[in-house]
C-alpha cells in the first residue's frame, strides 16, 4: 500500500463522517487557539515592552525620599551640576517639587480640588532626558521658563479637561492665572510627570516661592555603564547625605511588567494544554467508536488484501489527520485573535514561529496518541469475525 | 485442469464450552475455471469453509493450498497479500462503502496491490464495464439498486483478475431474476479461467455449476466433483 493511499483513506473516512469529524477536532483547535493566541499576544504586548525596555534601560532617577509631611524631600543645590559631571552621564535634568501650589481650572474652583496635581518646576533639557513627547503646543524653554507658562502632563491635561493647545487657554495656578503653552504625551517611565503641571525655575522662584533645591534629578548614562554610574550617584549627589539618597531605574518597571506576562503565560499555556489533552481524548473516543462501527469495512479491507498494519494505519492517518485539521483551525483562530488584539491594542502584531510550530506539533503528537489504542484495536479484528458482524 | 484451491483435512474448532466443531477432516480441490456451489443446510460448515478457503481463518488442522503453495505457515502480511493477489471476495452483504462511488468502490480492490491511483481507477471503470456499468461509474451504493451493487462487488472482486472468486450467497439479498444475471455474470468470469465458488441455498443457481458440494454438520456428504 502507498503512502498516497493511506492519507487518501485517511481522507476518504473522514470524509464519510464531516460533522463528527469537524466536532471532534474542534476539541484540539481550541486548545491549539488558546495556545497560539497566549504565545502570540504575549509576544505582541512584549515586543513593545522590550523595545522601550532597550531603550529606557540607562534611565536614573535620583531622589531624596519624601518628608515629614509626604511632599518630595529637596536634593541638594549642587546636585544637578556634580551628577552632569560623571563622564558617562549623557544627559541629566532636574525638577523641584513645589510646596503648596494647586493647579485648578479657574479661581472659582474651590481650592480643595486640586485633582491630584502636582506642580513641578522643570528645565527645558528634561523632555529631551526622559524621552517624552508633546501631544500639543511646545515644551518650555528659556525664555518661557521665566513667564507664568504652564507645560501640562498628560494626566493632568484630562483632570483639566483641556486637550488641545489654544492661545489664551489658562489654568488657575499657585494663585495667578498661568497660559497653557503645551500638553505632554505619556511618559511611560516618569508617570510623576504625567500627574504634573511643569513650570519653568526662573518663574517658580519669581512667583511661586521656590527655594531652587531639586526633589527629583533624570539621567541618562551610557548603556553599559548604568550600573557603575548609579553606584556613585548617592555621593555625587549629597556628598554630606549619601545614605538619605534614593537612586531608582524605572526600567526595572518594565522589566517586571515583561516577567509578570511571562508568569500569565505559563497559566494559560497550562490551560490550552488541559485543552488539548481533553480534545485527544475526544478524538480517541470518536476513533474507538470508528472503529466498532467499521468492523464490516475492516473486514472487507482484510479480504481485500489490508494487513493488520494497512488498517492500524488507515486509522491513525484518520486520526492524525483530524488532529492536524484541527491545529491548522486552532493557529488560524490563534493567529486571528492576535491579530485582533493587536488591532485593539496598536500593538505591533507578533505571533512567534515556534507558536505555530509548536501547535502543529503538539496537535499531530496528540493526534497520533489518540490513535494508537482505536488503530491496534482495529487492527487485531479477526477479518472473518469482523465481516459476520455486518 | 490444474488445482488453485486445496484444502486436505482440515478440521476448524472453535473454542467454548463445549467446543464447536464447525468443520471435521474436509478435503476439497478447487481446478481453474470450474465453478462450484456449496450447498447445505443453516450451521453445516458452508461460511466457515468459505473463510478457510479464502484465508480468511486459519483452520485448527489440516492444510490449505493455494495455486499449489501451502499458506498455514505465512504470516498475516504475506496471508494479505495472497488475498491481494489470488483471491477475490463477493458478499451476500454487498459490503460496498456508501461514501465512495462506484469506480472507486471497485478500485478498493487494488489499493493493497501498490498500483497507482490513476492507474486502479483506469482498471476500475474498465471493470465495471465488464459487468455492464459502464454509465454508472460516480453512482454511490445508495443510488444503485440492489443488482447494480453486487455487480459493482462482482467488479471489485475481479478487477485485480485473481485465480478464485468466492461468493457467499451472492444471491441471497436479489430476486431471482435478477440473481439468475448475477450467476451468469459469475459464470462468464469462469470462461475467462477463474474458478468459482459460490455458497448457495438455491438450487437453481447449484443447478446453473459445473459442480455441487453438499455439507452437513461440518462435513462434506455429497460432491458431484463436476464434469472432467
Amino acid at each position: 500500500m502507498r503512502a498516497a493511499d493511506v492519507l487518501l483513506g485517511g481522507l476518504q473516512g473522514l470524509r464519510a463522517r464531516k460533522v463528527r469529524a469537524a466536532l471532534s477536532a474542534l476539541g484540539i483547535a481550541i486548545g491549539i487557539a488558546a495556545g497560539v493566541a497566549v504565545l502570540g499576544i504575549s509576544a505582541s504586548a512584549k515586543a513593545d515592552l522590550l523595545a522601550q525596555l532597550g531603550a529606557e534601560a540607562n534611565l536614573l532617577t535620583v531622589s531624596a525620599g519624601q518628608s515629614f509631611d509626604g511632599s518630595p524631600a529637596p536634593l541638594p543645590a549642587t546636585a544637578e551640576p556634580m551628577i552632569a559631571r560623571i563622564p558617562p552621564v549623557q544627559s541629566v535634568s532636574a525638577v523641584a517639587f513645589v510646596t503648596g501650589a494647586s493647579v485648578r481650572r479657574t479661581a472659582a474652583i474651590l481650592p480643595i480640588s486640586t485633582g491630584g496635581i502636582t506642580v513641578l518646576a522643570a528645565q527645558p533639557g528634561l523632555l529631551a532626558t526622559v524621552r517624552g513627547g508633546v501631544a500639543s503646543g511646545v515644551f518650555l524653554n528659556a525664555g518661557t521658563a521665566r513667564y507664568p507658562a504652564v507645560v501640562l502632563g498628560a494626566v493632568a491635561a484630562r483632570t483639566l479637561g483641556i486637550d488641545q493647545v489654544t492661545s489664551g487657554t489658562q489654568v488657575y495656578l499657585g494663585g495667578q492665572y498661568f497660559t497653557v503653552i503645551g500638553i505632554l504625551s505619556q511618559v511611560p517611565l516618569a508617570p510623576e510627570i504625567d500627574e504634573a503641571a511643569l513650570v519653568g525655575f526662573p518663574v517658580a522662584h519669581a512667583l511661586l516661592g521656590l527655594d531652587g533645591q531639586p526633589t527629583e534629578i533624570y539621567l541618562r548614562a551610557l548603556p553599559d555603564q548604568v550600573q557603575a554610574v548609579a553606584s556613585v550617584l548617592p555621593f555625587t549627589a549629597s556628598p554630606a547625605q549619601p545614605e538619605g539618597v534614593q537612586v531608582s531605574r524605572p526600567s526595572s518597571v518594565l522589566a517586571a511588567r515583561v516577567a509578570a506576562r511571562t508568569a500569565f503565560t505559563g497559566l494559560f499555556l497550562a490551560l490550552g494544554a488541559v485543552a488539548i489533552l481533553v480534545g485527544g481524548v475526544g478524538i480517541a473516543n470518536i476513533m474507538v467508536i470508528s472503529v466498532l462501527e467499521r468492523r464490516a469495512e475492516i473486514g472487507l479491507r482484510r479480504a481485500l488484501g489490508a494487513a493488520r498494519r494497512h488498517v492500524a494505519l488507515q486509522f491513525l492517518a484518520e486520526s492524525l489527520l483530524l488532529a492536524v485539521f484541527g491545529s491548522a483551525a486552532g493557529v488560524l483562530l490563534g493567529a486571528a485573535a492576535t491579530g485582533g488584539y493587536a488591532l485593539a491594542t496598536s500593538h505591533a502584531f507578533a505571533l512567534p514561529g515556534v507558536a505555530v510550530a509548536a501547535g502543529f506539533g503538539v496537535g499531530a503528537g496528540v493526534g497520533a496518541l489518540a490513535g494508537l489504542y482505536p488503530a491496534t484495536r482495529a487492527a487485531r479484528l479477526a477479518p472473518a469475525e469482523a465481516l459476520r458482524s455486518a | 485442469m490444474t488445482a488453485v484451491l486445496e484444502v486436505s483435512n482440515v478440521t476448524k474448532t472453535y473454542p467454548g464450552a463445549p467446543p464447536v466443531a464447525a468443520l471435521t477432516a474436509v478435503s476439497v480441490t478447487i481446478h481453474t475455471a470450474q465453478r462450484t456451489a456449496v450447498l447445505g443446510p443453516s450451521g453445516s460448515g458452508k461460511s466457515t469453509l468459505l473463510n478457510v478457503l479464502g484465508t480468511l481463518e486459519r483452520p485448527t488442522q489440516g492444510t490449505v493450498r493455494i495455486s499449489g503453495r501451502e499458506v498455514s505457515a505465512l504470516s498475516d502480511a504475506e496471508l494479505s497479500a495472497v488475498r491481494a493477489h489470488r483471491l477475490g471476495f463477493v458478499f451476500q452483504a454487498f459490503h460496498l462503502l456508501d461514501h465512495l462511488d462506484a469506480v472507486h468502490n471497485v478500485a478498493l480492490g487494488l489499493t493493497y496491490r501498490a498500483v497507482p491511483a490513476r492507474a486502479r481507477l483506469a482498471a476500475a471503470a474498465t471493470a465495471l464495464g465488464r459487468v455492464g456499468l459502464a454509465g454508472r461509474l460516480t453512482h454511490r451504493p445508495a443510488q444503485l439498486s440492489g443488482g447494480e451493487r453486487q455487480r459493482v462487488a462482482i467488479a471489485r472482486a475481479v478487477i485485480g483478475r485473481p485465480a478464485v472468486v468466492l461468493a457467499d450467497e451472492p444471491t441471497g439479498n436479489l430476486d431471482s431474476a435478477t440473481g439468475a444475471e448475477i450467476i451468469a455474470l459469475l459464470g462468464d468470469l469462469a470462461d475467462e479461467g477463474t474458478a468459482i465458488v459460490v455458497i448457495t441455498h438455491d438450487q437453481a443457481v447449484a443447478a446453473a455449476m459445473d459442480r455441487r458440494v453438499l455439507m452437513r454438520d461440518g462435513r462434506i456428504v455429497a460432491d458431484d466433483g463436476g464434469p472432467l
